[in-house]
């Protein structure tokens, strides 16, 4: 069965994935997202009734270990790398008014 | 004797004995990526030759009072630029990341600091890893140092390419669907990705995080299994590391394969496969077989799914990886936007190029309410269905053996335009990222192109002994030398 996206689709997706495509780019990635359905619609093929997910290939346990500081102090250096930071701390667009 | 010529253990060796220096090493490695970085273009970032030399005297300090006596000490050494490097650009070949240093240092580098390697810069790789010729870079492309009109695949291919050109004497690369096996293929060169877990993923930034591993590239097995000994650990940085009763990989370097199990899969040797290609692989086999090595075809079965399998699992895992990437913490942010919700959008879309939004945009979607268990747990039961199919497999067989890719490596340009087209290259590498193995890709011939053909063995969760024994005996019986271009004229 043939895939085809909406532009709803593509706009929702665009949400999600917190991009903004040109009209030009969302008409190329209509087409390739639903290219890749259509190629991932072949796992159907497979029966899988019965057959648990898996997410990793060996069992995995969460890692605890004490709540002790073990860095240093390097808040400086982290901040160097913001595009823009001030007294310490990042700085992002007004968010509320 | 051009210092560039030799593996990383043989150059170690002569550092040891005091014939070679580390500051000598370490120019002879700046010397040549001067000569060729032109052609090839296989670094992003190349380190300060000035600081470079200063490490290597601290270096050459440490080993004249006996501090550093492993094999790798005062060895030039490049990384691929997803890993972080404290103190040294790292762009993941991505604009969004063109102005980011690191703070600390990926935890497989640290091991290669520890063990006195000197690093001399960053190589280039497909944007965030995501690719399979160093096409989506940012920085440009990297040239095939056998013939510069190809890819060297990816998306280790700088890695692989400075490996081959001489213009490091060793690199780390990451494989998460092929990455360092195939690259290693195009370029004539020896990589090899661990059973996942084995080397801690702490610094490495993350593609696809069940699937993403770091290994060694390398110009011979010696050198691959001596580099893992280095770069694995345990490490609780790393939630997924996994703790082996075994570190030791250089025992397996023995010529005899006497008894050992090798099964073909008939499924690898079929459509799509360069006829060339399958022969130098079975030929190889044939060699293993001479060895002593009882080998035989068989169905592996589930091939065809491997690969829209890893599609719809990597492209979730970047979706929520690369959210991180926002103009906020690090890296590139738009210079205009209207509040915040823009500026995150605009950040993003000006920051990341068209492959890295394709999948990002997949991998959305699939996880988006309503396509979750059509999409993504059915990608998860395939992979436990793959699994499966190599347990049964690995019951039977010591080691996998089979081509790395169905071809030798494409022209520069050949392969963006078809995205579909592109990902079916990876058919041989992706199900070992989905089922966890170790892999190893090694040189077994050319073809009538003049490029590099790789020979893929594939081993069971945490038997890189197996595939390393067969890899090096295969490697001290082939018919030819050494893949390498010493004999080239542009060298």
């Amino acid at each position: 069965m043939a895939n085809v996206i909406s532009d709803e689709t593509i706009e929702y997706v665009g949400i999600l994935a917190k991009l903004e495509l040109s009209e030009e780019e969302k008409e190329q990635a209509k087409k390739d997202m639903a290219n890749m359905l259509d190629y991932i619609d072949t796992l159907n093929e497979l029966d899988t009734s019965g057959v648990e997910p898996m997410s990793h290939v060996f069992p995995i346990n969460n890692v605890f270990r004490e709540d002790v500081v073990t860095n240093g102090d390097d808040r400086e250096e982290i901040l160097s790398n913001a595009p823009e930071s001030k007294d310490g701390a990042f700085v992002v667009p007004k968010t509320f008014d | 004797m051009n210092l560039m010529d030799l593996t990383a253990v043989e150059l170690g060796k002569k550092i040891k004995a005091g014939e070679v220096s580390v500051v000598e090493a370490a120019t002879a490695a700046m010397d040549a990526i001067e000569a060729r970085e032109e052609a090839y273009h296989c670094y992003v970032t190349i380190c300060n030759r000035e600081e470079v030399l200063k490490q290597a005297e601290e270096v050459q300090k440490l080993i004249g009072d006996g501090t550093l006596t492993g094999p790798l000490a005062g060895v030039p050494v490049a990384i691929k630029d997803n890993m972080c490097t404290k103190g040294t650009l790292t762009t993941c070949s991505s604009r969004i990341l063109n102005n980011f240093v690191p703070t600390y240092t990926s935890e497989a580098v640290i091991n290669l600091e520890k063990a006195g390697a000197v690093i001399i810069g960053k190589t280039n790789m497909d944007e965030f890893a995501m690719g399979s010729t160093t096409e989506t870079s940012y920085y440009g492309p990297t040239k095939n140092p056998w013939n510069p009109d190809h890819v060297p695949g990816g998306s280790s291919g700088g890695s692989a390419a400075a490996v081959a050109a001489g213009e490091c004497s060793y690199a780390l690369g990451s494989d998460t669907g092929g990455s360092i096996r195939q690259p290693a293929s195009f370029c004539g060169v020896v990589g090899m990705k661990p059973t996942y877990g084995t080397v801690s993923r702490y610094g490495l930034i993350a593609y696809g995080s069940s699937l993403d591993q770091i290994g060694p590239m390398a110009k011979d097995v010696t050198d691959c299994a001596t580099i893992l000994e280095t770069i694995a650990s345990y490490d609780p940085k790393d939630s997924t590391s996994v703790k082996r009763e075994d570190y030791d990989f250089t025992s397996a370097l023995v010529d005899d394969v006497k008894g050992m199990k090798i099964g073909i899969p008939r499924d690898y040797l079929g459509e799509g496969l360069d006829p060339e290609v399958k022969d130098a692989i079975l030929s190889a086999a044939k060699v293993l077989e001479e060895k002593g090595a009882i080998v035989e075809e068989f169905d592996l079965s589930l091939v065809e799914y491997a690969i829209p399998a890893y599609y719809v699992i990597a492209s979730a895992e970047a979706s929520s990886n690369l959210a991180r990437f926002e103009g906020v913490k690090y890296g590139y942010r738009t210079p205009e936007y209207e509040g915040l919700h823009n500026m995150f959008k605009k950040t993003r879309s000006e920051g990341f190029g068209p492959e890295v939004k394709r999948r990002i945009m997949l991998g959305s979607f699939v996880l988006s309410s309503g396509y979750y268990d059509a999409y993504y747990l059915k990608a998860l039961r395939t992979k436990a269905l793959i699994k499966q199919a190599f347990d049964k497999a690995f019951a039977q067989y010591d080691v996998i053996l089979g081509p790395a890719a169905p071809t030798t490596a494409p022209k520069l340009g050949d392969s963006l335009s078809d995205p579909i087209k592109m990902y079916l290259g990876d058919i041989y590498t992706i199900s070992v990222n989905l089922a966890g193995l170790p892999g190893i890709c090694v040189p077994c011939g050319v073809d009538s192109k003049g490029l590099p053909i790789g020979l893929q063995l594939i081993g069971d969760c945490f038997k890189e002994k197996n595939i390393l024994r067969a890899a090096y005996t295969y490697e001290q019986n082939r018919d030819f030398a050494m893949c390498d271009l010493s004999g080239k004229e542009d060298k």
